[in-house]
């Protein structure tokens, strides 16, 4: 882990995203904050419906019509992307940051064959056709496409799902660009495949050493593939940390359940999977206090009153609740710290020497929550 | 794609026989007894037996049917029983002006039409968007025959610009161009219409899908998102339209010819019908159902050259 290595590459603070409905705003994303450290692998993990796709979207300024976004930053390489004009945002796209979309079945373009589509995104440089060409053969080769030369000429159709993600994959990386943006990247894909191409994204952000924000809701490759996590619910970041943070000391009861849930992890034989009880807060009228308290078997009153607090468990790692803050975590101190050591998701610098004596208390009490609680297997 | 133009070879020739077949009964089944047209009504019967025989009218339907699809096969289309000419000749002598008729009201409606929708499309529910929408649904709700003779009313009568009727001198490709405005104005009008809705209504949805987004996120001008990734696909079902549009029209812009007065495959046939010269009637009918034919399989395969989906099909 290159942590505090360099800079963050991408700094999201404060966003938020409304949709406009029939019903009025609908809340997607609020007062998000996340941190991509440069050369790292961040995951954001979360339920379909929790902000996570939005969030990619609005990075990248791709949101559709009826998308607002209403405040925050997104700062990219120093430069607030929400303040970009246009052409600004265009040549930032494809260039610094690109992007890997969920269903490779209809991410690329099906009349034009993958050469064409490998070459057209290479336009900005200064190549020759040749060129050109045979840089896209040398990325659908790193990305492990047999036949490459002959490939170019092939069409979307001709490729198998696994295939043409790995094309997509090549297409991204093609511009080296310094972030890279997966959307749920396997998850239309099968098991199998799912791991091979993690492995390679995995080998490839080694190689290329560009950063990536990767969105999905299986914890596995998760696991597997990042650096740091951000837990999303009902459009808040409800916990961040590292990947041994969020899946060996969960913070928040959500992070808890979902943990529980991912089938991977279920030790004992039983013919019920475990499901979180409960759907999906409307974002159309939100519930007072913790979004999540309505599904949350801890909840007590405070948690349907106020709004929780971003709650300091332990150095980069945070929980939105309640109960982590009763339990001894003390109050995050916000974004505002200097970010020298602390290139977490969210650089909590300030905070560290300030609770440094809570600190301990903090993993204390969050050792004894997680047994109470039956807690996440390691 | 040598398959797949077999295929649809086949597939056409198979449309012409079962086309001519119904028409050749339906000719038969309605009142009216060729012979007795064209040898006026105090032939003698004897005279009458005679050309029913020639005619080949005493053979039962089917073998009435299977005689003429083999002498079209030969490329005998029977003789004028007016004029004693064969009807391939009269049919070949009036195909040039319908076809060149169609084809410039056609490509009029495309050179405005597409780029109208494509303009709607991309700037959709601009004041462009909205005036282009009553247009083209103004241009489509007018019959073309109104058209037609409103056309004519205003620039040949009133104002005297062109020419009211008549295809032109023989020869004179000024003058037949000069002829050819008004007719090819009034055939074209409503395919604006059509054809800028259709193109909206496809880029439309093409511009919602996937692969465009992933184009945007690569940056791509928006320039060449429009014309090569979105416009290549949103094209196809308006080159379908237009394959079946250029097909009908050629025997059905008859309207136009008869308001202008002009030579053409439509006005034949009508003549042919009205006056029961049936020999005609079946010459012209099959060649303009072979057109038809020739033009939506082009059209299909125009799709399938630039859709390449469509050529791995088994």
């Amino acid at each position: 882990m290159r942590r505090g290595a360099k800079g963050a590459v991408l700094e999201v603070r404060a966003l938020s995203v409304e949709f406009s409905t029939a019903r009025g705003p609908l809340k997607a994303l609020r007062n998000v904050d996340l941190d991509v450290p440069a050369g790292s692998v961040v995951g954001v993990v979360g339920e379909s419906g929790s902000g996570k796709s939005t969030l990619a979207g609005a990075v990248m300024r791709l949101l559709a019509e009826n998308t607002r976004i209403t405040a925050g930053e997104v700062r990219f390489e120093g430069r607030d992307l929400l303040r970009a004009s246009n052409a600004e945002m265009r040549a930032i796209r494809g260039e610094r940051i690109s992007m890997v979309f969920q269903d490779p079945m209809t991410s690329l373009n099906p009349v034009l064959s993958i050469g064409t589509q490998m070459v057209d995104i290479q336009y900005r440089r200064d190549r020759s056709r040749e060129e050109k060409n045979a840089r896209a053969v040398e990325m659908l080769r790193r990305v492990g496409i047999p036949d490459a030369e002959r490939r170019m000429a092939h069409y979307p159709h001709q490729f198998s799902g696994g295939m043409r993600q790995r094309v997509a994959i090549a297409m991204a990386l093609e511009t080296e660009p310094a972030l890279l943006i997966a959307d749920e990247p396997t998850t239309a894909l099968d098991a199998t495949l799912e791991v091979q191409i993690i492995h390679r994204l995995k080998d490839l952000q080694r190689s290329e050493g560009c950063a990536i924000l990767f969105i999905s809701h299986h914890l596995g490759v998760i696991a597997e593939l990042c650096d740091y996590v951000v837990v999303m619910y009902g459009g808040e970041v409800v916990e961040r940390g590292t990947v041994r943070d969020i899946f060996h000391r969960p913070g928040h009861p959500y992070t808890e359940k979902l943990l529980e849930c991912d089938p991977a992890r279920i030790a004992d034989r039983s013919r019920d999977l475990p499901t979180i009880p409960g759907d999906v807060p409307d974002l159309v009228a939100l519930p007072r206090g913790c979004v999540f308290a309505p599904r949350c078997a801890k909840a007590v009153d405070v948690c349907g009153r106020d709004a929780p607090p971003d709650v300091w468990l332990e150095e980069g790692h945070e929980a939105k609740c309640h109960l982590a803050a009763k339990a001894g975590g003390g109050a995050a101190s916000g974004f505002e710290g200097g970010a020298a050591s602390g290139a977490g998701p969210r650089a909590g610098a300030g905070a560290a020497s300030g609770t440094a004596a809570e600190s301990g208390a903090g993993e204390g009490a969050g050792a004894g929550t997680r047994t109470a609680s039956g807690g996440a297997p390691a | 794609m040598w398959l797949y133009l077999c295929k649809r070879v086949v597939l056409g020739a198979v449309i012409v026989v079962v086309a001519v077949s119904l028409l050749y009964s339906m000719i038969h089944l309605v009142p009216g007894d060729p012979v007795k047209i064209v040898l006026g009504p105090r032939a003698s019967p004897e005279l009458q037996a005679a050309i029913h025989e020639k005619l080949g009218l005493n053979d039962p339907l089917p073998v009435q049917i299977l005689n003429f699809l083999g002498n079209v096969a030969t490329g005998d289309l029977g003789v004028d029983v007016f004029k004693n000419r064969p009807v391939a000749d009269i049919v070949l002598e009036q195909l040039p002006h319908t076809v060149v008729l169609v084809v410039t009201g056609i490509g009029w409606a495309m050179l405005l039409g597409i780029p109208l929708g494509c303009a709607s499309a991309i700037h959709r529910n601009s004041v462009l968007d909205r005036i282009a929408g009553v247009l083209s649904v103004s241009c489509i709700a007018i019959p073309s025959f109104v058209v037609a003779i409103y056309a004519v009313m205003l620039f040949a009568v009133t104002l005297k610009w062109l020419p009211a009727i008549g295809a032109g001198e023989r020869g004179n490709l000024a003058s037949q161009a000069w002829h050819l405005v008004l007719p090819a104005f009034a055939v074209g009008l409503s395919w604006v219409g059509y054809l800028a809705r259709l193109v909206r209504a496809s880029m439309l949805e093409i511009l919602g899908e996937a692969h465009v987004r992933t184009a945007r996120a690569f940056g791509l001008p928006e320039r060449t998102i429009v014309l090569k990734y979105v416009l290549r696909l949103a094209i196809l079902p308006t080159i379908t339209l237009l394959g079946m549009g250029i097909g009908i029209l050629i025997s059905s812009a008859v309207f136009a010819e008869i308001v202008f007065a002009r030579p053409g495959v439509g006005r034949l046939i009508f003549d042919a019908v009205s006056t029961r010269n049936y020999p005609v009637v079946m010459g012209a009918v099959l060649i303009t159902t072979v057109l038809f034919v020739v033009s939506t399989t082009l059209s299909d395969l125009i799709n399938a050259l630039v859709d390449p989906r469509l050529r791995s099909e088994e």
